[in-house]
Protein backbone atom coordinates (compact mmCIF):
# COMPACT_ATOMS: atom_id res chain seq x y z
CA UNK A 1 0.00 0.00 0.00
CA UNK A 2 1.72 3.20 -0.98
CA UNK A 3 2.33 5.57 2.17
CA UNK A 4 1.83 9.47 2.07
CA UNK A 5 2.47 11.77 5.53
CA UNK A 6 0.55 15.26 6.20
CA UNK A 7 2.61 17.50 8.39
CA UNK A 8 0.29 19.11 10.92
CA UNK A 9 1.53 22.83 11.34
CA UNK A 10 -0.09 25.06 14.24
CA UNK A 11 0.09 28.69 13.84
CA UNK A 12 -0.54 32.18 15.28
CA UNK A 13 -3.22 32.11 12.63
CA UNK A 14 -4.73 28.84 11.98
CA UNK A 15 -4.02 25.55 11.19
CA UNK A 16 -1.85 24.22 8.12
CA UNK A 17 -1.42 21.37 6.20
CA UNK A 18 1.41 20.13 3.93
CA UNK A 19 0.99 16.58 2.10
CA UNK A 20 3.52 14.50 0.32
CA UNK A 21 3.78 11.05 -0.97
CA UNK A 22 6.52 8.25 1.44
CA UNK A 23 9.23 10.11 -1.46
CA UNK A 24 9.25 13.13 1.05
CA UNK A 25 10.54 15.23 -2.08
CA UNK A 26 7.71 17.77 -2.92
CA UNK A 27 4.77 19.54 -0.65
CA UNK A 28 1.33 20.56 -1.20
CA UNK A 29 0.40 23.16 1.23
CA UNK A 30 -3.36 23.64 2.24
CA UNK A 31 -5.03 26.15 4.84
CA UNK A 32 -5.43 28.39 7.00
CA UNK A 33 -7.80 26.22 8.92
CA UNK A 34 -9.73 26.56 12.17
CA UNK A 35 -11.13 29.82 11.07
CA UNK A 36 -7.42 31.09 11.49
CA UNK A 37 -7.41 30.86 15.64
CA UNK A 38 -4.43 30.64 17.02
CA UNK A 39 -3.79 27.05 17.24
CA UNK A 40 -1.03 25.49 19.95
CA UNK A 41 -1.33 22.11 19.31
CA UNK A 42 -1.99 19.81 16.11
CA UNK A 43 -1.82 15.79 15.98
CA UNK A 44 -4.02 13.14 14.04
CA UNK A 45 -4.87 9.51 15.21
CA UNK A 46 -2.26 7.29 13.36
CA UNK A 47 -5.35 4.69 12.80
CA UNK A 48 -8.08 7.08 11.80
CA UNK A 49 -6.74 9.68 10.09
CA UNK A 50 -8.85 12.42 12.56
CA UNK A 51 -6.84 15.57 13.41
CA UNK A 52 -7.21 17.35 16.30
CA UNK A 53 -6.11 21.04 16.97
CA UNK A 54 -6.03 22.76 20.21
CA UNK A 55 -5.30 26.31 20.80
CA UNK A 56 -7.67 29.41 22.11
CA UNK A 57 -9.11 32.61 20.80
CA UNK A 58 -9.05 36.66 22.03
CA UNK A 59 -12.78 36.64 21.22
CA UNK A 60 -14.30 33.11 21.73
CA UNK A 61 -11.83 31.42 24.14
CA UNK A 62 -10.42 27.78 23.98
CA UNK A 63 -11.98 24.92 21.82
CA UNK A 64 -10.21 21.53 20.56
CA UNK A 65 -10.77 21.25 16.36
CA UNK A 66 -11.47 18.27 14.95
CA UNK A 67 -11.58 17.14 10.90
CA UNK A 68 -12.13 13.57 9.98
CA UNK A 69 -11.44 14.14 6.25
CA UNK A 70 -7.80 15.61 6.21
CA UNK A 71 -8.70 18.99 6.78
CA UNK A 72 -11.32 19.47 4.07
CA UNK A 73 -14.25 20.05 7.03
CA UNK A 74 -14.05 20.90 10.66
CA UNK A 75 -15.90 21.18 13.52
CA UNK A 76 -14.93 22.43 17.26
CA UNK A 77 -16.21 21.69 20.72
CA UNK A 78 -15.25 23.10 24.01
CA UNK A 79 -18.50 21.36 25.89
CA UNK A 80 -16.75 20.46 29.91
CA UNK A 81 -13.42 22.36 28.87
CA UNK A 82 -13.95 24.45 31.62
CA UNK A 83 -13.14 25.01 35.54
CA UNK A 84 -15.59 25.31 38.09
CA UNK A 85 -17.97 28.49 38.20
CA UNK A 86 -15.37 30.93 40.13
CA UNK A 87 -12.04 30.09 38.79
CA UNK A 88 -10.02 31.39 36.29
CA UNK A 89 -11.10 30.31 33.53
CA UNK A 90 -9.49 28.15 30.95
CA UNK A 91 -7.47 30.06 28.01
CA UNK A 92 -6.76 28.43 25.66
CA UNK A 93 -5.61 24.64 24.90
CA UNK A 94 -1.97 24.42 24.44
CA UNK A 95 -1.30 20.28 23.66
CA UNK A 96 -2.97 17.08 22.59
CA UNK A 97 -2.37 13.48 22.85
CA UNK A 98 -4.38 10.04 21.63
CA UNK A 99 -3.80 6.53 23.71
CA UNK A 100 -5.13 3.65 24.47
CA UNK A 101 -7.42 5.56 26.75
CA UNK A 102 -8.65 7.96 24.74
CA UNK A 103 -8.28 11.88 24.01
CA UNK A 104 -6.21 14.33 26.74
CA UNK A 105 -5.86 18.02 26.11
CA UNK A 106 -3.38 20.09 28.24
CA UNK A 107 -4.73 23.72 29.14
CA UNK A 108 -3.79 27.50 30.44
CA UNK A 109 -4.08 27.91 33.26
CA UNK A 110 -2.18 24.62 33.42
CA UNK A 111 -4.70 21.64 33.80
CA UNK A 112 -5.69 18.33 32.16
CA UNK A 113 -8.42 17.09 30.39
CA UNK A 114 -10.16 13.69 29.04
CA UNK A 115 -12.08 12.99 26.08
CA UNK A 116 -13.68 9.66 25.85
CA UNK A 117 -16.16 10.53 22.90
CA UNK A 118 -12.84 11.81 20.22
CA UNK A 119 -13.06 16.00 21.47
CA UNK A 120 -17.15 16.33 21.43
CA UNK A 121 -17.29 16.47 25.32
CA UNK A 122 -14.11 16.91 28.41
CA UNK A 123 -14.07 15.77 31.50
CA UNK A 124 -11.30 17.86 33.76
CA UNK A 125 -8.62 15.10 35.44
CA UNK A 126 -9.53 17.44 39.17
CA UNK A 127 -6.72 15.13 40.56
CA UNK A 128 -3.68 17.53 38.45
CA UNK A 129 -5.06 20.39 40.03
CA UNK A 130 -5.43 19.60 43.36
CA UNK A 131 -2.18 18.48 43.79
CA UNK A 132 -1.00 20.01 47.39
CA UNK A 133 1.41 22.11 45.06
CA UNK A 134 -1.21 23.94 43.18
CA UNK A 135 -0.73 27.13 44.82
CA UNK A 136 3.08 27.55 44.13
CA UNK A 137 3.05 26.91 40.24
CA UNK A 138 4.08 30.27 39.18
CA UNK A 139 3.81 30.91 35.11
CA UNK A 140 6.93 31.12 32.62
CA UNK A 141 6.97 33.48 29.88
CA UNK A 142 4.57 31.72 28.15
CA UNK A 143 2.14 31.39 30.76
CA UNK A 144 1.07 28.87 33.15
CA UNK A 145 0.69 26.22 30.60
CA UNK A 146 0.53 22.58 30.17
CA UNK A 147 2.41 22.19 27.00
CA UNK A 148 3.64 18.39 27.53
CA UNK A 149 1.69 15.17 27.53
CA UNK A 150 3.33 11.80 27.00
CA UNK A 151 1.15 8.70 27.61
CA UNK A 152 2.38 5.39 27.84
CA UNK A 153 1.93 3.42 24.85
CA UNK A 154 0.42 0.61 26.72
CA UNK A 155 -1.10 1.57 29.95
CA UNK A 156 -3.94 4.18 29.74
CA UNK A 157 -3.08 5.03 33.50
CA UNK A 158 0.11 6.68 33.41
CA UNK A 159 0.70 10.00 32.35
CA UNK A 160 3.43 12.04 32.21
CA UNK A 161 2.63 16.07 31.91
CA UNK A 162 5.32 19.10 31.86
CA UNK A 163 4.16 22.37 33.22
CA UNK A 164 6.08 25.55 33.05
CA UNK A 165 7.32 26.73 35.66
CA UNK A 166 6.00 23.85 37.80
CA UNK A 167 7.84 20.68 36.39
CA UNK A 168 7.42 17.52 35.26
CA UNK A 169 4.44 15.13 36.83
CA UNK A 170 3.39 11.84 36.95
CA UNK A 171 0.26 9.84 37.71
CA UNK A 172 0.39 6.02 37.50
CA UNK A 173 -3.53 5.87 38.11
CA UNK A 174 -5.04 7.74 35.30
CA UNK A 175 -4.80 11.02 36.99
CA UNK A 176 -6.47 10.90 40.65
CA UNK A 177 -2.58 11.36 41.76
CA UNK A 178 0.32 12.90 40.57
CA UNK A 179 3.76 12.90 41.94
CA UNK A 180 6.58 15.49 40.98
CA UNK A 181 9.60 13.93 38.77
CA UNK A 182 11.76 16.53 38.48
CA UNK A 183 14.91 14.99 40.52
CA UNK A 184 18.11 16.26 38.93
CA UNK A 185 17.43 18.80 37.04
CA UNK A 186 17.86 22.70 37.55
CA UNK A 187 16.62 25.98 38.45
CA UNK A 188 18.89 28.26 37.59
CA UNK A 189 17.11 31.38 38.26
CA UNK A 190 17.30 30.34 41.86
CA UNK A 191 19.19 30.97 44.79
CA UNK A 192 22.40 28.58 44.73
CA UNK A 193 21.70 26.82 47.66
CA UNK A 194 17.97 25.90 46.47
CA UNK A 195 18.47 25.05 42.70
CA UNK A 196 17.49 21.33 42.69
CA UNK A 197 13.82 21.89 43.81
CA UNK A 198 11.16 18.98 44.12
CA UNK A 199 8.90 20.88 41.64
CA UNK A 200 9.13 24.73 40.21
CA UNK A 201 11.48 23.71 37.42
CA UNK A 202 11.04 25.12 34.07
CA UNK A 203 10.18 22.30 31.56
CA UNK A 204 9.84 22.75 28.02
CA UNK A 205 9.67 19.77 26.28
CA UNK A 206 9.22 16.01 27.26
CA UNK A 207 9.91 13.14 24.85
CA UNK A 208 9.31 9.50 25.46
CA UNK A 209 12.12 7.19 23.44
CA UNK A 210 9.88 4.48 21.65
CA UNK A 211 9.71 1.18 22.48
CA UNK A 212 11.34 2.19 26.11
CA UNK A 213 8.43 3.68 28.25
CA UNK A 214 10.87 3.92 31.26
CA UNK A 215 13.50 6.14 29.22
CA UNK A 216 12.58 9.84 29.11
CA UNK A 217 14.18 12.81 27.39
CA UNK A 218 14.03 16.80 28.49
CA UNK A 219 14.65 19.93 27.46
CA UNK A 220 14.32 22.64 29.94
CA UNK A 221 15.03 25.75 30.59
CA UNK A 222 17.81 24.77 32.07
CA UNK A 223 19.70 21.80 30.55
CA UNK A 224 18.96 18.74 28.81
CA UNK A 225 18.24 15.09 30.61
CA UNK A 226 17.47 11.60 29.94
CA UNK A 227 15.68 9.51 33.07
CA UNK A 228 15.89 5.84 32.20
CA UNK A 229 13.30 5.41 35.08
CA UNK A 230 10.18 7.53 34.03
CA UNK A 231 11.46 10.58 35.47
CA UNK A 232 12.63 9.65 38.85
CA UNK A 233 15.72 10.60 38.24
CA UNK A 234 17.44 12.70 35.47
CA UNK A 235 20.68 13.16 34.21
CA UNK A 236 22.06 16.03 32.50
CA UNK A 237 22.67 15.18 28.88
CA UNK A 238 23.91 18.53 27.88
CA UNK A 239 27.54 18.25 27.24
CA UNK A 240 28.71 19.00 23.52
CA UNK A 241 26.02 21.33 22.79
CA UNK A 242 26.42 24.66 22.39
CA UNK A 243 24.11 25.69 25.47
CA UNK A 244 21.67 24.29 27.93
CA UNK A 245 18.73 26.17 26.35
CA UNK A 246 16.08 25.66 23.98
CA UNK A 247 12.63 24.48 23.42
CA UNK A 248 11.62 21.52 21.76
CA UNK A 249 12.74 17.72 21.68
CA UNK A 250 11.70 15.23 19.17
CA UNK A 251 12.28 11.47 19.82
CA UNK A 252 13.28 8.75 16.92
CA UNK A 253 10.16 6.78 15.95
CA UNK A 254 12.19 3.50 16.80
CA UNK A 255 15.72 4.14 17.89
CA UNK A 256 15.31 4.57 21.53
CA UNK A 257 19.16 6.19 21.67
CA UNK A 258 18.21 8.67 19.06
CA UNK A 259 16.97 12.74 19.98
CA UNK A 260 16.77 15.44 18.60
CA UNK A 261 17.04 18.75 19.88
CA UNK A 262 17.51 22.61 18.46
CA UNK A 263 19.45 24.42 20.91
CA UNK A 264 19.25 28.25 21.04
CA UNK A 265 22.01 30.78 22.44
CA UNK A 266 20.97 31.43 25.85
CA UNK A 267 17.85 32.46 27.68
CA UNK A 268 19.54 36.17 28.31
CA UNK A 269 20.64 36.37 25.39
CA UNK A 270 18.48 36.42 22.36
CA UNK A 271 16.76 32.72 22.46
CA UNK A 272 17.99 32.42 18.70
CA UNK A 273 20.45 29.71 16.60
CA UNK A 274 23.67 30.22 18.05
CA UNK A 275 26.04 32.42 16.14
CA UNK A 276 23.24 32.74 13.55
CA UNK A 277 23.55 29.52 12.22
CA UNK A 278 20.72 27.17 12.12
CA UNK A 279 21.60 23.74 13.23
CA UNK A 280 19.74 20.61 14.98
CA UNK A 281 21.09 18.54 16.84
CA UNK A 282 21.38 14.74 17.07
CA UNK A 283 22.52 12.16 19.40
CA UNK A 284 22.60 8.35 18.54
CA UNK A 285 24.06 7.42 21.69
CA UNK A 286 21.15 8.60 24.27
CA UNK A 287 22.88 12.04 24.99
CA UNK A 288 26.33 10.77 24.96
CA UNK A 289 27.71 12.50 22.11
CA UNK A 290 25.99 15.06 19.66
CA UNK A 291 26.19 16.33 15.82
CA UNK A 292 25.34 19.29 14.57
CA UNK A 293 23.01 19.16 11.59
CA UNK A 294 23.82 22.38 9.24
CA UNK A 295 23.14 20.57 5.66
CA UNK A 296 20.64 23.03 3.55
CA UNK A 297 19.87 25.58 6.86
CA UNK A 298 20.75 28.66 6.93
CA UNK A 299 24.05 29.56 8.29
CA UNK A 300 24.16 33.33 8.03
CA UNK A 301 21.62 35.98 10.05
CA UNK A 302 19.31 33.03 11.46
CA UNK A 303 17.84 34.71 14.01
CA UNK A 304 14.91 32.27 14.78
CA UNK A 305 13.47 30.20 17.66
CA UNK A 306 12.12 27.25 17.63
CA UNK A 307 9.18 26.84 20.28
CA UNK A 308 8.24 23.92 22.65
CA UNK A 309 6.29 22.05 20.23
CA UNK A 310 7.92 23.06 16.81
CA UNK A 311 10.26 20.04 16.02
CA UNK A 312 8.88 16.15 14.94
CA UNK A 313 9.79 13.38 13.73
CA UNK A 314 7.84 10.56 11.26
CA UNK A 315 7.19 6.91 11.13
CA UNK A 316 8.89 6.55 7.59
CA UNK A 317 12.03 5.04 6.97
CA UNK A 318 14.52 6.96 7.22
CA UNK A 319 12.78 9.23 9.66
CA UNK A 320 11.43 12.91 8.69
CA UNK A 321 12.92 15.24 11.08
CA UNK A 322 10.67 18.73 11.07
CA UNK A 323 11.10 22.23 12.81
CA UNK A 324 8.77 25.58 12.41
CA UNK A 325 10.34 28.98 13.11
CA UNK A 326 8.54 31.43 15.45
CA UNK A 327 9.09 33.54 12.32
CA UNK A 328 6.85 31.06 10.05
CA UNK A 329 9.19 29.09 8.21
CA UNK A 330 9.29 25.45 8.01
CA UNK A 331 12.00 23.24 6.98
CA UNK A 332 12.10 19.29 6.33
CA UNK A 333 14.51 16.57 5.98
CA UNK A 334 13.63 13.24 4.64
CA UNK A 335 17.25 11.85 5.82
CA UNK A 336 16.78 12.12 9.68
CA UNK A 337 18.53 15.38 9.72
CA UNK A 338 21.70 14.87 7.43
CA UNK A 339 20.02 17.09 4.71
CA UNK A 340 17.38 19.87 4.55
CA UNK A 341 15.13 21.86 2.31
CA UNK A 342 12.89 24.83 3.32
CA UNK A 343 9.75 23.76 2.88
CA UNK A 344 7.86 27.37 3.26
CA UNK A 345 8.33 30.79 4.50
CA UNK A 346 5.90 33.01 5.05
CA UNK A 347 3.45 31.03 7.36
CA UNK A 348 2.21 33.03 10.69
CA UNK A 349 4.36 31.97 13.55
CA UNK A 350 4.37 28.81 14.20
CA UNK A 351 3.46 26.97 17.72
CA UNK A 352 3.59 23.37 16.98
CA UNK A 353 4.91 21.09 13.96
CA UNK A 354 3.17 17.14 13.97
CA UNK A 355 3.12 14.35 11.40
CA UNK A 356 1.15 11.19 10.60
CA UNK A 357 1.91 8.62 7.97
CA UNK A 358 -1.13 7.23 6.30
CA UNK A 359 -2.67 5.37 3.67
CA UNK A 360 -2.44 7.08 0.38
CA UNK B 1 -46.79 35.26 38.19
CA UNK B 2 -44.87 38.25 39.12
CA UNK B 3 -45.65 39.63 42.66
CA UNK B 4 -46.55 43.66 42.74
CA UNK B 5 -45.44 43.82 45.87
CA UNK B 6 -41.61 42.68 45.13
CA UNK B 7 -38.51 45.52 44.75
CA UNK B 8 -36.71 43.21 42.45
CA UNK B 9 -36.80 43.88 38.76
CA UNK B 10 -40.03 41.80 37.51
CA UNK B 11 -39.80 39.42 34.94
CA UNK B 12 -42.74 39.82 32.35
CA UNK B 13 -44.75 36.54 32.06
CA UNK B 14 -44.17 36.64 28.20
CA UNK B 15 -40.34 37.53 28.13
CA UNK B 16 -40.03 40.61 25.15
CA UNK B 17 -39.28 39.52 21.58
CA UNK B 18 -36.00 40.52 20.92
CA UNK B 19 -33.09 40.40 17.86
CA UNK B 20 -30.04 38.74 18.31
CA UNK B 21 -27.43 40.49 15.62
CA UNK B 22 -25.08 37.56 15.75
CA UNK B 23 -21.35 39.10 14.48
CA UNK B 24 -19.68 37.32 11.21
CA UNK B 25 -16.81 35.82 13.13
CA UNK B 26 -19.47 34.24 15.26
CA UNK B 27 -21.44 33.06 12.44
CA UNK B 28 -18.47 31.86 10.93
CA UNK B 29 -18.26 28.99 13.83
CA UNK B 30 -22.06 27.81 13.82
CA UNK B 31 -22.88 26.63 9.92
CA UNK B 32 -26.19 27.45 9.14
CA UNK B 33 -26.80 30.36 11.71
CA UNK B 34 -27.89 33.66 10.20
CA UNK B 35 -26.82 37.34 11.31
CA UNK B 36 -30.19 37.89 12.74
CA UNK B 37 -32.11 35.95 14.72
CA UNK B 38 -35.61 36.88 16.58
CA UNK B 39 -36.16 35.30 19.83
CA UNK B 40 -38.00 36.02 23.27
CA UNK B 41 -35.78 36.61 26.22
CA UNK B 42 -36.24 38.35 29.03
CA UNK B 43 -32.21 39.09 29.72
CA UNK B 44 -29.31 38.74 28.08
CA UNK B 45 -27.86 35.64 29.81
CA UNK B 46 -31.80 33.82 28.96
CA UNK B 47 -30.81 34.78 24.99
CA UNK B 48 -27.62 33.41 24.97
CA UNK B 49 -28.86 30.18 26.66
CA UNK B 50 -31.60 30.34 23.89
CA UNK B 51 -29.00 31.03 21.05
CA UNK B 52 -27.41 27.66 23.10
CA UNK B 53 -29.72 26.01 22.24
CA UNK B 54 -30.49 26.07 18.54
CA UNK B 55 -26.56 26.37 17.62
CA UNK B 56 -24.91 24.00 20.98
CA UNK B 57 -21.44 25.77 22.06
CA UNK B 58 -22.64 29.01 21.15
CA UNK B 59 -22.69 30.09 24.61
CA UNK B 60 -19.04 28.70 25.47
CA UNK B 61 -17.71 30.99 22.51
CA UNK B 62 -19.42 34.23 24.09
CA UNK B 63 -19.04 33.56 27.72
CA UNK B 64 -16.70 31.92 30.08
CA UNK B 65 -16.86 29.61 32.82
CA UNK B 66 -16.94 32.69 35.57
CA UNK B 67 -19.45 32.62 34.16
CA UNK B 68 -19.42 36.08 32.41
CA UNK B 69 -18.90 37.23 28.97
CA UNK B 70 -16.12 37.29 27.29
CA UNK B 71 -13.69 39.61 28.10
CA UNK B 72 -12.80 40.63 23.96
CA UNK B 73 -16.92 39.96 23.85
CA UNK B 74 -19.02 42.92 23.29
CA UNK B 75 -23.00 42.93 23.51
CA UNK B 76 -24.66 46.14 23.07
CA UNK B 77 -28.22 46.72 24.41
CA UNK B 78 -29.77 50.09 23.77
CA UNK B 79 -26.57 51.49 22.41
CA UNK B 80 -25.21 50.34 25.92
CA UNK B 81 -22.32 47.48 26.78
CA UNK B 82 -24.08 44.26 28.85
CA UNK B 83 -23.58 42.09 31.07
CA UNK B 84 -25.83 38.55 31.29
CA UNK B 85 -28.23 40.27 34.00
CA UNK B 86 -28.90 43.02 31.69
CA UNK B 87 -32.95 42.88 31.22
CA UNK B 88 -34.41 43.38 27.62
CA UNK B 89 -37.85 45.24 26.48
CA UNK B 90 -40.11 44.54 23.97
CA UNK B 91 -37.88 44.96 20.13
CA UNK B 92 -34.60 45.13 21.75
CA UNK B 93 -31.43 44.61 19.29
CA UNK B 94 -28.52 42.94 21.01
CA UNK B 95 -25.67 43.49 19.20
CA UNK B 96 -23.11 40.02 20.00
CA UNK B 97 -19.77 41.52 18.44
CA UNK B 98 -15.99 41.13 18.72
CA UNK B 99 -14.02 43.74 19.95
CA UNK B 100 -10.95 45.15 18.48
CA UNK B 101 -8.37 42.25 19.38
CA UNK B 102 -4.93 40.15 18.46
CA UNK B 103 -2.38 40.34 16.39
Amino acid sequence: MARKVLILAGTKKGTFILESDASRRSWELRGPFCDTWPINHVIADPKTGTIYAGGGNEWFGPAVWKSTDQGKTWTHSSEGLAYKEGEEPVKAVWSLAIGPGGLYAGVEPAGLFHSADGGQTWTHIEGLSNHPSRQDWHPGGGGLILHSLVLHPEDDKQIWVGISSAGVFYTADGGETWQPRNKGTRADYLPEDQRYPELGQCVHSLVMAPGMPNRLYQQNHCGMYRSENGGQQWESIEAGLPSSFGFPAAAHPRDPDSLFLLPLNGDIAGRYMPDGKAAVWRTRDSGGTWQALRDGLPQTNAFFGVLRQALTTDSLEPAGVYFGTGGGALFASADEGDSWNCLSDYLPAIHSVETVVLDA
Amino acid sequence: MTNPGSSLTQVPDVPPSVTAVLAPALVNLFPGAPRRVELRAATVRDLIDQLNERWPGMRDRLCDSTPRIRRHINVFVRGERALLDTPLTENSDVYLLTAISGG
